[in-house]
């Protein structure tokens, strides 16, 4: 799990820009699936075959970057975020681009933190001139951030935990997975951070009876922590809401009482702010049944978020053991 | 070229009330589709076969709705309070002219002079809360004769040509309507689009992409590309940041790689980046990530490859907008080579 995790999180793929990490969950799911297929947004659609329910398991592949809007006089870039990015958590971060270009983030001189906006950011790629810089880059090339996974006593920290955490999760499952009525869709979506997009247009084409979206969530086990349930350590969380879903009961219901009978550590999940795939999969058509495996991280959208890979194992257990069940009670 | 782009321009159509414009466009169409539809939202439709068995459908869009106002009370002494309809800077509006209603009643955004006013007044925009228009009615009962409450208002604005320059309202999105005017029109007889062409004029866009929702279930699109007029911030800037300034006028149309609701699809990215080149038509790229366009609501239904491409227009979302006629030609010209050779795509 952990060389998994470790070669999942430090793969480029910021939203719109997903093709390597599609290569490389290709490659790890091949023999778990009966059926590999893309689609025009960039999702990745690895089905096992079933005759019974259909289940979507949704786990976003794309994580936040950066998009170069502007060359400056003297070679640097002006940027944008893609996703959540923060001003403050980009300044002297490395990141690297779509063409393998690198780069500094930089900031213009400033009286006061308030004042950080990303007008006053700049990405420096070592460029003598803007003549040279357009040669090395232009505008509307993508970027991601750079770091390297490494442990915490028993804690990860990597970038982009979110959502290759769930993409690692999703792996561990097809590896694990038993015989099945269920047909099974592993969906690594795309452009989850700017929008929920790729799971939309997924669950759209698929139209399965529910989707479960396996992503990361807050925690409040912080010196002075915003109030929340969800803490490291103390298990997969089920989701009860956030603000693109309000898991329908009997979801919630049905995961805990799988997580019960198997003896599988877990916790609730309310988050007040944040969405995941699930809230576009709940939406779509006439409305599908959707609920959230999350792993509860510190530190979200930085380039260390930190999770407890105790809590990643029972997120693969539960999973593991829903797809096992028999959903023609909730559906 | 010029007359389409100044009647689409002069046309009233605020968002939720495109009578006028829709029947403008009608009109200009007729004689370049093969049939013509409406639908219960008011988008606008044509279609132009190109008469092969399963050809693939490209789906070309722009809003015909622009930004403006609704009347919502008329206070005793005979003035009209308004909202706003669609995203507009309430710091731009004092003293413009705008037409109310549809007898296009004339009304002016009144303010006290400057005599009038106390010094602190002259420091500080006046808040949307205090603005008011003024049709010169004797009292209310006079006023509400001409005025019901729920009437639109639009900038009251003559479309002009200056030089090589075009100043107009509405050419978010009225350029882009122009734009698939001139596709619809752009072949001699003989010639045809290898793709089944659907154009649509949406409704709705300013306050939520509203018309543009129902489409992708509608019609099936196999593609889309939306035109429209965008941010030209290529303007004075008293500071003078080297920062983007999104679009420039006279540098071409630009496409977009990413803005707020779409990442522009790569394959119909680069399509128009080689038409460009193989016709020396100049383009530029959207360098900002700001504002959102139809596409966001059709693109996710299953995943439509779409591509937006924009008119650099300075001052958009205000009284009088200014674009290169060059650039517009420019667009024309990309999107119907762009659709010529469509199937490089397919």
């Amino acid at each position: 799990m952990k060389k998994l995790i470790k070669e999942v999180v430090e793969t480029f793929g910021p939203s719109g820009r997903e093709d390597k990490i599609r290569e490389i969950i290709t490659k790890k799911m091949e023999n778990h699936v009966d059926e590999i297929k893309e689609d025009s947004m960039g999702n990745l659609i690895c089905i096992k075959k079933g005759k019974g329910p259909k289940i979507m398991v949704a786990s976003h592949m794309d994580e936040i970057g950066i998009i170069t809007t502007h060359v400056t006089k003297n070679g640097f870039l002006r940027f944008s975020p893609v996703g959540g990015v923060s001003p403050v958590r980009c300044i002297y971060q490395r990141v690297i681009f779509e063409n393998g270009v690198k780069g500094v983030v930089g900031i213009e001189p400033v009286k006061k933190l308030s004042e950080i906006e990303f007008d006053k950011l700049y990405i420096d790629i070592g460029a003598k001139s803007k003549k040279e810089a357009r040669e090395m880059l232009g505008e509307g090339f993508f970027g991601a951030f750079v770091n390297n996974f490494d442990e915490l006593n028993d804690l990860y920290v990597a970038k982009s935990m979110d959502d290759r955490v769930g993409c690692a999760v999703a792996i561990k499952a097809a590896e694990k997975l038993k015989k099945t009525d269920n047909e099974i869709y592993f969906v690594f979506t795309s452009q989850e951070e700017v929008g929920l997009r790729g799971a939309k247009a997924s669950a759209y084409n698929l139209d399965p009876d529910l989707g479960i979206a396996i992503d990361v969530t807050g925690s409040a086990d912080t010196p002075e922590a915003k109030k929340m349930p969800m803490k490291l350590r103390n298990g997969v969380a089920i989701k009860v809401k956030d603000r693109s879903v309000l898991v329908p009961k009997k979801v919630k219901d049905f995961f805990i009482k799988v997580a019960e009978k198997n003896k599988i550590k877990y916790q609730l999940e309310v988050l007040q702010y944040g969405g995941t795939d699930a809230g576009a999969i709940n939406l779509t058509k006439s409305g599908i049944l959707a609920g959230v495996l999350s792993i509860p991280t510190r530190y979200i959208h930085s380039v260390s978020e930190v999770l407890s890979k105790d809590d990643v194992q029972n997120t693969i257990d539960l999973l593991t053991k829903i797809l096992e069940s028999d959903i023609s009670k909730i559906i | 070229m010029i007359d389409l782009l100044e009647k689409y321009s002069n046309a009233f159509g605020v968002s939720g009330y495109e009578d006028e414009i829709r029947e403008v466009i009608k009109e200009s169409l007729k004689d370049n589709v093969d049939s013509i539809k409406t639908d219960f939202m008011g988008n606008l439709y044509g279609y132009k076969k190109c008469g092969e068995k399963n050809a693939k459908k490209v789906m070309v869009i722009a809003h015909m709705d622009e930004i403006g106002f609704m009347i919502d009370g008329v206070t005793k002494n005979g003035f009209l309070h308004f909202r706003r309809v669609g995203g507009i800077d309430p710091r731009i509006l004092v003293s413009k002219r705008v037409l109310i209603g549809k007898d296009k009643i004339p009304g002016v955004l009144g303010a006290k002079p400057i005599h009038l006013q106390n010094r602190s007044e002259w420091k500080k925009p006046i808040p949307m809360q205090k603005l008011y228009i003024d049709i010169g009615a004797k009292n209310q009962k006079k006023a509400k004769s001409y005025i019901s409450k729920g009437d639109y208002a639009t900038f009251n604005t003559k479309f002009e040509m200056q030089e090589d320059v075009l100043f107009g309202k509405a050419f978010d999105d009225r350029a882009g309507c122009g734009i698939i005017t001139e596709i619809l029109r752009g072949l001699e007889d003989d010639q045809h689009y290898p793709v089944d062409i659907i154009a649509v004029f949406t409704v709705q866009e300013e306050v939520g992409l509203r018309g543009a929702s129902v489409l992708a279930e509608r019609e099936k699109p196999d593609y889309v590309i939306a035109f429209e007029g965008t941010t030209a911030g290529d303007v004075p800037d008293p500071e003078k940041r080297d920062q983007s300034p999104s679009t420039q006028m006279r540098k071409g149309p630009s496409i977009t790689v990413m803005d707020r609701t779409t990442i522009g699809f790569r394959k119909l990215k680069e399509h128009f980046e080689r038409t460009a080149e193989k016709n020396n038509i100049p383009y530029q790229y959207k360098r900002s990530v700001t504002g959102g366009t139809d596409i966001g609501v059709i693109h996710t239904k299953g995943g439509i490859p779409s591509i937006v491409i924009s008119t650099p227009v300075r001052y958009i979302h205000a009284p009088r907008g200014i674009m290169a006629l060059e650039d517009y030609k420019n667009t024309a010209n990309l999107a119907i080579n762009g659709l010529k050779n469509f199937k490089e795509v397919l």
